[in-house]
Order: C-alpha cells, then sequence, then structure tokens
C-alpha cells in the first residue's frame, strides 16, 4: 500500500507551495470544515420524510434534492464526511503507530523477535486488503470501529517494512554506537535517536495511508459492510442512491466526486509533504 | 533460491489455509444452524448435517479431511445457490477472468507507452497530463469511477448498456467495455507509474549516455531501456493484481455482472461460508502462484541475477 506518485512537483517552482497543492489543501480544509461542523449544521440528516421523496436537485429547500426516503442529499453529503474521513485517519494513525512500535522493536532487537514480526507481515502482505476486509467484516459482523480495527491490523505491514529498513538502515551509524556506549537503556535508544531520523518516511506513508484507507473504507461501506444501513457516509449513500441514480443523478454524482476529489488531494498533499521532508534533508 | 521460495509460498498458503478453515468454527453465532441456512433446524436435519461436516470429530481431523476436499477441488455445498461451490464458481470464473483480461490488455496499452513518453520528455504537457490522470486512478476508488462512467456513457450519451452479464459472447464483450475501463483506469495507474520510474532511471543511465554518443537512433535506444525497465515492471505484477482482486469485486457490483466478484459479496452477506472459503483460497493461489512467477520472469530478464545463480 505504500505506491508513492512519484515526482509529482516536477517542473514546478522549487521554493514555495506549488499551485496544485494549494487547491488540494482547501479541499482538505472543506473536508475537515465539514467533518466539525457536519453534526451541527445537519443533525437530523439521516432523518427519512417520505413525503418528500425523490425531489431533483434545485427543489426549494433542497439545492441537491432529496432520496427515495425523502433524505435531503446536501446534508446526507456534509453529515458523512464525519463517516467517511474520521475512519481512515484513524487507520493510518493506528497503523502508524503499530508500525513504529513493531518496526522498531524488529528492526534494532533482531533475532527471534524480527524473525516473528516480519513472517507475520509476510502473511498479511499476501492478503489483499481490500478483500481480506470484505470476508472478515461481512463474514463476522462488526460495526464501524471493529471495521477500523481491522484496517488498521490489514494496513500496518507497510508501515512495519518501512520503519524496520529505516531502522536497520539507521542502527549502523556512528551516533547510535555512540548512544549505546553511553549506555543509554535500548528503549531510549530507539525511541529518541533512531525514530526521529526516520520519521520523515513514516509520516508521508502515513499521509499515502490515509488516501487509501480512504478508498478502502467507502469500498467496504459501498459493498454493505462496515458501516450500518442508514447511517450518513458517502460510500453508503451511494450504495443507497444506486436505485435512484437517474431520478437524481445528484444523490451519486455529489459524493462520488467528494471521495475522488479528497483521495487525490490527501495523495497529492502526501508526495508533496514527503519530496519536503525528504529534500530537506530529514534521511540520507 | 528458488526452493525457499517455493517453500516460503507453501508455507504461507499452509497458514492461511488454517485460517480459513477455523473462519467456519469462529464465525459468530450457531455453526449447525449457519451450515443449515434456510432450511428448518429439526433434529434429523441438525443430525444430518453434524454427520455431513463431521462436525463430532476432533478439529485436527476435520481440517485434514477438508483440506483432501479442497486439494481436490471439492469445496463443500453452497447452502444459498443449492449447488457444489465448485460449480457455482466455475459458471461464473469465465465472466471475470474475460473483464480481468480486458482490463489488463487495456491496462498495459495505455500504460506503458504513457510511461514511456511521460519518461522520455518528463516535465512536459503530455508528462503532467500523465501524472494527473495517474494521481486520479490511483486515489479514486473502482466504484466511484464506475458509478460516474455510467452516468457519462450510459445515460448521458447512451452508447453502453447500464448493466448486467449480456447473452453470447459479443454481447458479453459490449457489456465489459466500461467496466473493463473502469477497473483499468486503476491498473493504468499502477503501470503508468512503474513504467515512468523505471524509464526515467534507465535513460539516467551511463549505457543510454554512451548509446546515443555512438549515433544510434533514439528509438531503438528507447527500445534498449524499456528492456532493461522491464525488470521493475514485471516485479510490479503483485501490485497490479492486489489492486485487481478488489477491484473486480467493486467492478462487478458497480455494473452488476455475474462474475466472481458479485459471488463473494453476495456470499458474504448471506454467510455462506462454503463459498467465501473456497474464494479466499483460490484468490491467495492465484495471487502466491503469480508472485513466484514474477520472480521467475526477474530471473529471465535479468542476465546478472541469473549468473549468480538466482538469490531472488
Amino acid at each position: 500500500m505504500s505506491a508513492s506518485l512519484g515526482a509529482v512537483g516536477v517542473g514546478f517552482r522549487r521554493r514555495g507551495v506549488p499551485v496544485t497543492v494549494v487547491v488540494c489543501l482547501v479541499v482538505l480544509a472543506a473536508a475537515f470544515l465539514a467533518v466539525v461542523l457536519g453534526p451541527v449544521l445537519y443533525p437530523e440528516a439521516t432523518k427519512q420524510d417520505i413525503l418528500s421523496s425523490l425531489m431533483p436537485a434545485g427543489s426549494p429547500g433542497h439545492p441537491l434534492g432529496t432520496d427515495e426516503l425523502g433524505r435531503d442529499i446536501l446534508a446526507l453529503t456534509v453529515a458523512g464526511a464525519a463517516s467517511a474521513l474520521v475512519g481512515p485517519v484513524c487507520v493510518a494513525v493506528g497503523s502508524m503507530l503499530l508500525g513504529i512500535l513493531l518496526g522498531t522493536l524488529a528492526g534494532y532487537e533482531r533475532g527471534p523477535l524480527d524473525f516473528v514480526i516480519s513472517r507475520w507481515t509476510d502473511l498479511l502482505l499476501a492478503l489483499p486488503v481490500l478483500l481480506a476486509a470484505i470476508v472478515v467484516s461481512g463474514v463476522f459482523g462488526g460495526g464501524y470501529w471493529t471495521t477500523v480495527a481491522l484496517l488498521v491490523l490489514l494496513f500496518s505491514p507497510s508501515d512495519i517494512r518501512i520503519v524496520r529498513a529505516g531502522v536497520l538502515e539507521q542502527s549502523a551509524r556512528p551516533y547510535i554506537e555512540a548512544a549505546q556506549m553511553l549506555s543509554l537503556s535500548r528503549w531510549r535508544v530507539m525511541f529518541r535517536h533512531i525514530l526521529p531520523n526516520v520519521s520523515s518516511l513514516v509520516i508521508t506513508n502515513a499521509m499515502l495511508n490515509v488516501a487509501f484507507a480512504l478508498v478502502a473504507f467507502s469500498s467496504l461501506s459501498f459493498l454493505g459492510v462496515g458501516v450500518p444501513p442508514g447511517t450518513a457516509d458517502w460510500g453508503r449513500q451511494l450504495t443507497d442512491s444506486r436505485s435512484i441514480m437517474f431520478d437524481n443523478p445528484a444523490a451519486v454524482i455529489v459524493p462520488a466526486v467528494l471521495i475522488i476529489a479528497v483521495a487525490c488531494a490527501v495523495n497529492l498533499v502526501g508526495d508533496w509533504l514527503g519530496q519536503r521532508l525528504t529534500r530537506s534533508g530529514g534521511l540520507s | 533460491m528458488l526452493a525457499v521460495r517455493v517453500l516460503g509460498t507453501v508455507a504461507i498458503l499452509f497458514v492461511l489455509s488454517i485460517v480459513v478453515f477455523s473462519m467456519l468454527h469462529l464465525a459468530p453465532g450457531d455453526l449447525v444452524k449457519t451450515l443449515l441456512g434456510t432450511r428448518p433446524a429439526s433434529p434429523e436435519a441438525v443430525a444430518a448435517i453434524r454427520e455431513q461436516y463431521h462436525l463430532d470429530d476432533p478439529l485436527p481431523v476435520q481440517y485434514l479431511r477438508w483440506l483432501g476436499g479442497v486439494l481436490t477441488g471439492d469445496f463443500g455445498q453452497s447452502i444459498r445457490l443449492q449447488t457444489s461451490v465448485a460449480d457455482a464458481i466455475g459458471s461464473r470464473l469465465g465472466l471475470t477472468l474475460a473483464l480481468c483480461g480486458l482490463a489488463f490488455v487495456a491496462a498495459i496499452g495505455s500504460g506503458i507507452p504513457l510511461g514511456v513518453q511521460s519518461a522520455v520528455r518528463a516535465g512536459g504537457v503530455l508528462d503532467r497530463i500523465g501524472t494527473a490522470l495517474g494521481v486520479i486512478g490511483l486515489s479514486a476508488p473502482t466504484f466511484a469511477v464506475g458509478l460516474l462512467l455510467l452516468y457519462v456513457f450510459a445515460y448521458y450519451l447512451p452508447i453502453f448498456p447500464v448493466y448486467g452479464g449480456g447473452r453470447g459472447p459479443l454481447d458479453t464483450l459490449y457489456h465489459l467495455i466500461l467496466p473493463a475501463i473502469t477497473l483499468a483506469a486503476g491498473l493504468g495507474a499502477i503501470v503508468l507509474k512503474l513504467t515512468r520510474t523505471a524509464m526515467l532511471r534507465e535513460l539516467d543511465a551511463d549505457y543510454v549516455t554512451s548509446a546515443r554518443a555512438r549515433g544510434i537512433p533514439e528509438g531503438r535506444v528507447r527500445r534498449l531501456a524499456l528492456r532493461n525497465a522491464a525488470i521493475p515492471i514485471v516485479t510490479g505484477a503483485s501490485l497490479l493484481l492486489t489492486f485487481l482482486v478488489g477491484g473486480t469485486v467493486l467492478a462487478e457490483t458497480t455494473y452488476a455482472l455475474p462474475g466472481l466478484g458479485t459471488l463473494l459479496q453476495d456470499s458474504v452477506l448471506f454467510k455462506d461460508l462454503a463459498v467465501v472459503q473456497a474464494l479466499t483460497l483460490l484468490v491467495a493461489l492465484v495471487i502466491a502462484v503469480i508472485a513466484l512467477l514474477a520472480d521467475l520472469a526477474y530471473l529471465l530478464l535479468d542476465p546478472r541475477v541469473r549468473a549468480k545463480g538466482g538469490t531472488a
């Protein structure tokens, strides 16, 4: 899951923030506002009102129209941002923390612990994330946070590998030898001395993981697993509105475009951040 | 060594088979009830199920019996479709293979030329368009792309059918074009990125400079570079496959195609565990075999690795 997108900034100004990144940051800021303000602005977004069922976009009081159940598409979409975006961020942060812990232990301690952790990542990497998530959360049920925990587990191998490789490379350096000669505790060496030097790799990978988790999460809710029916969530909204996609196109087009836009924005910002951090000498 | 690599693959598949087998026993709810499906739970039926699935045997015995069945192609009965799992998969395999094949050809056919051109003129207009398309292809979920394409090419411009698998080979092909393009968007983006990165590195190499200095035509120089760039592209095949597995489920669901992806989704939602087990193992096997083949291709493509005795 760590496919970075290559040199996005090639040809742009070297200093300052490229225009694309500014646009992406605006998209992300808007998404963040929707997450925070959604529940305040539209506390009753999922309330059904059969009287106003299937109104077209541009109807009075319903700028994007309503779905079959009479739910306002604009309210549903704004309120759905929280469910669609909070989970993926938690997945990226969770798998980053798990990756830092296990990757550092494996890379610094080596030996049997490294062997066990590495075989564990091999096993998880042999599974396609989406397939494993569909099967496990479909068969074992479980709600939103179970899905988050599952995705943390499935996303962690890329973090573990990246941290482990970084730690292995740093461990051989003189400053680590110096720290060891000062008989600093191994935890102090691992997390105070090595970790800061691999942090730029970790942060870049976490950003990219947000984008992949967003795709995985919305895919799961599109397939009907992960998010319970009736929840305001972009992926869920797309499944629910499939049957009315030609009656009120806005019900499908708006959330679909939003998912694509946010995922692209996260990816581009992550890439740019990665290049910035690499160039600023965070790692060799 | 290759033998170690094969053994590692077998070990991973063995562990996965245990996990997949345990799924039946770990799934929430009463196992007998799950296996009965919609049939009434009379004492005779319960006894018959316990007998049929040998539920009174110790778990290792059950596992070995199940594994024996799997290895001989017997995955049990689908409780949802009331047919053998092998038949259920067999009747849908063709459509999924056709869809993946079409998407694969489209992705290679667009990704490699675009990747080469992007690398040759890095920073140019085509490169920027390619990069932008690549970002969208990699970031956009398959179903979102699929739904938007449905609006454009089946609703606003009614060129393609909205959904279904079609009848007869030609009609099926016609029904598969839009889903294949949807899948190819993500696949092509990965191919494009792999190609561009590999070509950029090769074009920077000394042998390219020396070839150019000797006056070898640019077209031949590029072919030379592409041959060397093929190695990272081929070893990236596992990345393509991982994408393809999830993407197929989403594309088939979006276009309501009766393939393996929709079979998996329906079986998961219905808790038709025998089918889910069979499909999970099948996918794991295909991925393991392709990863092995990619490593073998690496040996064939890179004489340096071959000479060292192959430490892939």
